[in-house]
């Protein structure tokens, strides 16, 4: 009994009171950087999530056979070859998001939400437990990166997920699909995000 | 003038912080005191320039003919994590005043996505030659510490200031970082 409580547990922390961006802060550059649409938002969630499971679940497996002194340089390999073949997917399969999140796909390696998860959570548990804290996790960074880059769409252009709800000319906040604009949104939604937890 | 539009580009135009958003965990992780933030900008420069070098090398001679592009992801990651470590080695040995500057930043580093980002980036640009890769990584490094020492000089005043409960700590550090950016704007269409 007692363990399925921590398994809930292990999963629903990273989608709120650990959430990777809006509390840990981990992973930040493709959070600012390709959160220009609700879309690629979540395409970005979802390859970054998809790195972090396949790499949970292997480290979990060979934590016992790496020396602890090359564990680090063992893990980034780890990683990069998932990247590498998330980033030969998307250039073949969906070459219009490969294009759009650009230099982010190979810097999902050092990413780093998925070292920080390799060496604190999987490199100690168990392949279940693992893999329940990487769709966690995972799960949270969809969420924020999706939620962002929908702020950002809907204040910024004016549309959500490519809709359009303003009419042709209409003047948005083009500032929000700038640069500045993915800090300021960042910082009010981590400010409304603070206080979830602690009401 | 190549030269002198990508280093104008680079610091001002497409700072590598605050219009890239490469380096943003450094940016945010070191920048509480000037002191700090200028050691990281000189570890940057240094490192940033020798992984560049080593990188487009490795690009031009080894993995273009042999048809290996593919590999660039994983071969960049795992020679700049060596490189890292060497660098922090030799500085050890050879320049101890050095070491004592940078070695705490050194291991950082390996995860800064600047230095990955720059040592890609650098392979795109047009008619690249070695000196134009090193001279592309220098200006970012340039940028970043631009951008490193004005945001830690600004967070020095803001201990005084008086912030809004809920915006304390993290949320307003992104704000300035915002606002910061937001001035660079102003640089947009000078190259």
């Amino acid at each position: 009994m007692e363990s399925t409580v921590n398994k809930k547990e292990t999963f629903l922390r990273g989608i709120v009171a650990e959430n990777p961006v809006f509390v840990m802060l981990l992973g930040m550059c493709p959070t600012l950087g390709v959160t220009t649409s609700g879309f690629n938002g979540l395409g970005m969630g979802v390859a970054t999530a998809f790195v972090l499971l396949m790499s949970n679940i292997v480290v979990s497996q060979v934590k016992t056979q790496i020396p602890s002194k090359v564990r680090i340089p063992a893990f980034i390999i780890i990683i990069a070859s998932f990247v590498t073949i998330v980033e030969m997917v998307l250039e073949a399969y969906i070459p219009f998001l490969y294009e759009q999140l650009g230099i982010f796909i190979p810097l999902i390696v050092v990413n780093c939400l998925i070292l920080g998860r390799a060496e604190a959570f999987a490199s100690k548990n168990n392949l279940l437990d693992s893999i329940i804290d990487a769709l966690g996790m995972g799960l949270g960074f969809i969420i924020a990166l999706t939620l962002l880059g929908a702020v950002r769409e809907i204040l910024g252009s004016g549309s959500l997920f490519g809709m359009s709800f303003v009419p042709e000319n209409a003047s948005t906040f083009i500032i929000f699909i700038l640069p500045p604009g993915a800090f300021i949104a960042l910082a009010f939604l981590s400010a409304i995000f603070n206080k979830i937890p602690t009401k | 003038m190549d030269y002198i539009l990508i280093l104008i580009s680079a610091v001002f135009v497409n700072n590598i912080v605050l219009a890239q958003f490469l380096g943003i965990c450094p940016f945010f992780g070191v920048s509480n005191k000037v002191s700090t933030s200028i050691g990281m900008s000189g570890a940057v420069l240094f490192v940033m320039t020798i992984a560049t070098m080593a990188t487009y090398l490795l690009h031009q001679y080894v993995l273009m003919p042999a048809g290996l592009e593919y590999l660039r992801t994983i071969t960049f990651i795992l020679v700049i994590a060596a490189l890292v470590q060497m660098v922090e080695i030799i500085l050890k040995k050879v320049s101890p005043p050095l070491y004592q500057a940078l070695g705490v930043f050194l291991p950082l580093i390996t995860t800064n996505c600047a230095v990955l980002g720059v040592a890609i980036l650098a392979l795109g640009l047009e008619d690249v030659s070695l000196l134009k890769a090193v001279f592309y990584a220098i200006a970012n490094s340039i940028g970043f510490g631009l951008a490193l020492i004005i945001f830690a000089s600004i967070r020095e005043q803001m201990e005084l200031a008086e912030v809004p409960k809920g915006m304390k700590g993290v949320p307003i550090n992104l704000i300035i970082a915002g606002l910061l950016s937001m001035a660079f704007l102003g640089f947009t269409g000078l190259v």
